[in-house]
C-alpha cells in the first residue's frame, strides 16, 4: 500500500492564470448537460459505492454480531464490540502502541533520513543521479517484497546479519523477525529502507523548487549553511512539508504488509491494521470486532485526512 | 542536476568572497561523498544479497554457509523457483488486473477531473474533497463490507465459478480502481485547471460539444501528466498486495504480489529459492524504472513541484 498525497500548492498556483470565468453551465446545450452527467456521473457512483458506502457499513457492522455466513444472521450488539476490544482483546493494546512507535520511528528516524539524503543530493555534486537511483530503488517495491528481502538479511542461520556478527548457527543466532523483543525494531528498519527514499524524492523537488535568491540573500546576511537550511529553505518548503507530514502518518496508520508477511502481525508485531484483518479473514471471522477496530482506525485517520484537506481546499471554495 | 547548476553559478558570481566558500564547499564535498557511498552500500546490500543467494545452489550454501564465496554459481534456482511456485501464472494475474485497473482509472479520473475543473457548478469542490478523501482512507476500513459484499452479489456461475464477486478479477479490478480514482482526479484537475480557459470557451464558440472539448482539446493537452500517473499507477496496481489477499481465495488467480507471501510457506527454508523468487519479482518493476524512471519520479511529485 502506497500514500500518495499530492500537495496543496497546486490548487493556489493553478488558480492564478486568470480570475475565475469558468464556462458557465447556462451556456450549455441539453446534451452537453447530459454528457457532463455521465462523465461525473460514472466515476462518483464507482466511489460512492465502493468507498463511501462500505466506509459507512463498516461503522454499521461495528455494533452488530456476525459470523458472515448468512446475511440474516446479522444481529444487533450495541457497545458490546467496542466493549470487548478495549477491555478483553489481548492484542489490542500492544497493536496501538506499536502502531504509536512505528509513528515515532518514521517522524524521527525515516522522515529525517530522506530529507537528509535530499539534503546532501541536492549540492551539486557529481554522481548525484546515481545515489538518487540507489536510494529510490526500494520504493519501486512492493512492501511484502521488502519484507521477503530482509527476512533474506534477518534469517537465523541463512540471513547476513547474524553470519556477519558471528552468531549464526550458535546458541546467540538471533532471529530478527521472530523474536519478539526486537522484531518490531527489524520491521522498521525494513519499512525505513522503503520509506527514506519516498520522502528524498519530495524533498529533492521541493528543494529544486526554491528560489536561489533566498539562499544568496542569506549568504550575503552571514547566515551559516545549516541556520540557512533551517530558517530560509526549510520554511520555505511548507507545502511539501505539510504532505510530508500526511504521508509519515497515513502511513504509520496503515502500516500492514510488511508485519502481515512475516507473521500476519502476531507475536510482537501486532498492529491495528494487522488485527482488522485477522477478524475478517479465515475460519472463525468476527466482523464486528474487526468492524470495531476498522472503525477506531478510521477516526484516528480522520485527523491527518481533515487537516490535509482543509488546508488545500481552504482557498477553493 | 541542471537546476543544482543554475544556483551554484550566480552565487559564486555574486559572493564577495567566493575563494574560500568554494575550498570549504570541495572539502565538504568529500567528506558527503564518503557518507553518500556508506550509506549507498547500506541500502544496496539486501539487493546483492538476495541476488547473491538466489545465484548459489543449496547444496553448496548448507556445505559452506550462506555467508561465503565460492563453489558455483548458476540460475538453476530461477528455473526452480518458475516452475515450482508457478510464477508464471502470478505474472499473467498481475497482468489481468493492472492493465485494466490503471486504464479505466485514469479514464473515470479525467473524465471527472475535466467536469470539475473546467466547469463550475455546485458541488463540483465538494466531490473532488470526497474523491480525494476516499484515497486516502486505510484500505482496512472499507475491508468487511466490500468482503460482504462481494460475497453476498450472486454472479452467474458461466461469469464466476464462485457464483459471487469473490475470487474473481473483477473484484480486485473495480475495488482497485474506485481507490485510485480520489488521487488521480485530484491530480488531473490540478494540471486541467492550470491550462487557459480560452482554449475551450473557443472550442465552445466554434461549436464543440462537452465530449469533443475533452477528448480532442484537453486530453490531448494532458499527455504528459497521464504519462506520469499511468506509470505510477502501473506500479502501484503491481505492487498492491491487499485486495487481492481479501477476495482472492485460490492460488492461481493470485497477482504476483499477494502470491510472494506463499513463497516462504512453499519453500519452508530453502532461502536460495525464496531468493530467486524474489528477484524475478523485481525485474519487472526494475524495467519499468529503467525505462520510466522520469514519468514515475514525476508522477510521485506531481502537484508537490512547479512542473
Amino acid at each position: 500500500m502506497s500514500t500518495q498525497v499530492a500537495s496543496p500548492a497546486a490548487p493556489a498556483r493553478a488558480k492564478q492564470p486568470a480570475p475565475r470565468r469558468r464556462g458557465g453551465s447556462h451556456k450549455l446545450s441539453k446534451g452537453d448537460k447530459g454528457v457532463l452527467a455521465v462523465m461525473v456521473g460514472i466515476p462518483t457512483l464507482i466511489v460512492l459505492l465502493l468507498v463511501w458506502i462500505p466506509m459507512l457499513l463498516s461503522i454499521a457492522l461495528s455494533f452488530t454480531k456476525w459470523n458472515a455466513l448468512a446475511l440474516s444472521d446479522i444481529k444487533p450488539a450495541g457497545l458490546s464490540n467496542y466493549d470487548f476490544v478495549l477491555n478483553n482483546y489481548p492484542p489490542f493494546w500492544p497493536a496501538v502502541e506499536h502502531n504509536i512507535i512505528w509513528l515515532l520511528f518514521l517522524a524521527v528516524v525515516a522522515t529525517p533520513l530522506g530529507l537528509f539524503l535530499a539534503v546532501l543530493l541536492d549540492q551539486n555534486i557529481r554522481g548525484s543521479r546515481i545515489y538518487q537511483s540507489v536510494f529510490f530503488t526500494p520504493v519501486m517495491l512492493s512492501l511484502p517484497l521488502v519484507a521477503i528481502i530482509w527476512q533474506l538479511m534477518y534469517a537465523r542461520n541463512e540471513g547476513l546479519i547474524n553470519n556477519v556478527l558471528g552468531t549464526a548457527n550458535g546458541p546467540n543466532a538471533i532471529d530478527w523477525f521472530g523474536d519478539s523483543s526486537v522484531n518490531l525494531w527489524a520491521a522498521l528498519i525494513a519499512a525505513t529502507w522503503r520509506h527514506a527514499g519516498y520522502i528524498m524524492v519530495l524533498y529533492l523537488a521541493g528543494l529544486k523548487g526554491i528560489d536561489p535568491s533566498l539562499r544568496e540573500a542569506a549568504a550575503i546576511d552571514g547566515a551559516s549553511s545549516s541556520q540557512t537550511f533551517f530558517r530560509v529553505v526549510f520554511p520555505s518548503m511548507r507545502p511539501i512539508n505539510i504532505v510530508v507530514i500526511v504521508i509519515t502518518i497515513i502511513e504509520a496508520l496503515r502500516a500492514f504488509d510488511i508485519v502481515y508477511v512475516i507473521n500476519r502481525g502476531t507475536n510482537g508485531l501486532e498492529l491495528i491494521g494487522a488485527l482488522v484483518v485477522q477478524n475478517l479473514v479465515g475460519e472463525g471471522q468476527v466482523i464486528g470486532v474487526g468492524s470495531a477496530l476498522a472503525v477506531m482506525l478510521l477516526v484516528v485517520s480522520l485527523v491527518p485526512i481533515t487537516f490535509y484537506l482543509a488546508r488545500t481546499f481552504r482557498r477553493e471554495d | 542536476m541542471s537546476s543544482s547548476n543554475t544556483l551554484v553559478t550566480p552565487d559564486h558570481i555574486a559572493n564577495p568572497i567566493p575563494a574560500e566558500t568554494r575550498g570549504r564547499a570541495k572539502t565538504r564535498h568529500t567528506g558527503t561523498h564518503l557518507l553518500l557511498i556508506a550509506l549507498a552500500v547500506m541500502w544496496l546490500i539486501p539487493l546483492l544479497w538476495t541476488l547473491y543467494t538466489a545465484l548459489r545452489p543449496k547444496a553448496e550454501t548448507d556445505k559452506y554457509g550462506y555467508f561465503s564465496v565460492g563453489g558455483t554459481y548458476n540460475f538453476d534456482n530461477f528455473s526452480n523457483a518458475w516452475e515450482q511456485a508457478g510464477l508464471g501464472t502470478y505474472f499473467v494475474n498481475s497482468v489481468i488486473i493492472t492493465v485494466p485497473t490503471v486504464l479505466l482509472t485514469l479514464l473515470f479520473a479525467s473524465m471527472m477531473a475535466f467536469a470539475v475543473s473546467r466547469f463550475s457548478w455546485r458541488f463540483n469542490i465538494t466531490l473532488l474533497i470526497m474523491f480525494t478523501a476516499g484515497n486516502l482512507l486505510p484500505p482496512q476500513v472499507l475491508a468487511a463490507p466490500l468482503f460482504s459484499i462481494f460475497k453476498f452479489i450472486p454472479l452467474p456461475l458461466s461469469i464466476s465459478d464462485s457464483g459471487n464477486f469473490l475470487n474473481t478479477y473483477y473484484s480486485v479490478i473495480m475495488v482497485n480502481t474506485a481507490f485510485q480514482i480520489g488521487f488521480c482526479t485530484f491530480v488531473l484537475s490540478n494540471y486541467m485547471k492550470a491550462l487557459p480557459q480560452e482554449l475551450t470557451e473557443a472550442a465552445l464558440v466554434d461549436g464543440a460539444g462537452v465530449w469533443k472539448q475533452y477528448y480532442s482539446i484537453v486530453m490531448p493537452l494532458c499527455r504528459p501528466a497521464l504519462a506520469a500517473l499511468g506509470t505510477l499507477e502501473v506500479i502501484f496496481i503491481y505492487n498492491e498486495f491487499f485486495w487481492p489477499l481479501l477476495f482472492i481465495q485460490s492460488g492461481n488467480r493470485l497477482p504476483i504480489t499477494t502470491g510472494i507471501k506463499n513463497l516462504q510457506g512453499q519453500f519452508l527454508n530453502d532461502y536460495n529459492l525464496i531468493a530467486a523468487g524474489a528477484t524475478f519479482t523485481i525485474i519487472p518493476t526494475l524495467i519499468i524504472y529503467l525505462l520510466l524512471q522520469r514519468h514515475f519520479v514525476a508522477g510521485l511529485t506531481l502537484g508537490a513541484s512547479k512542473g
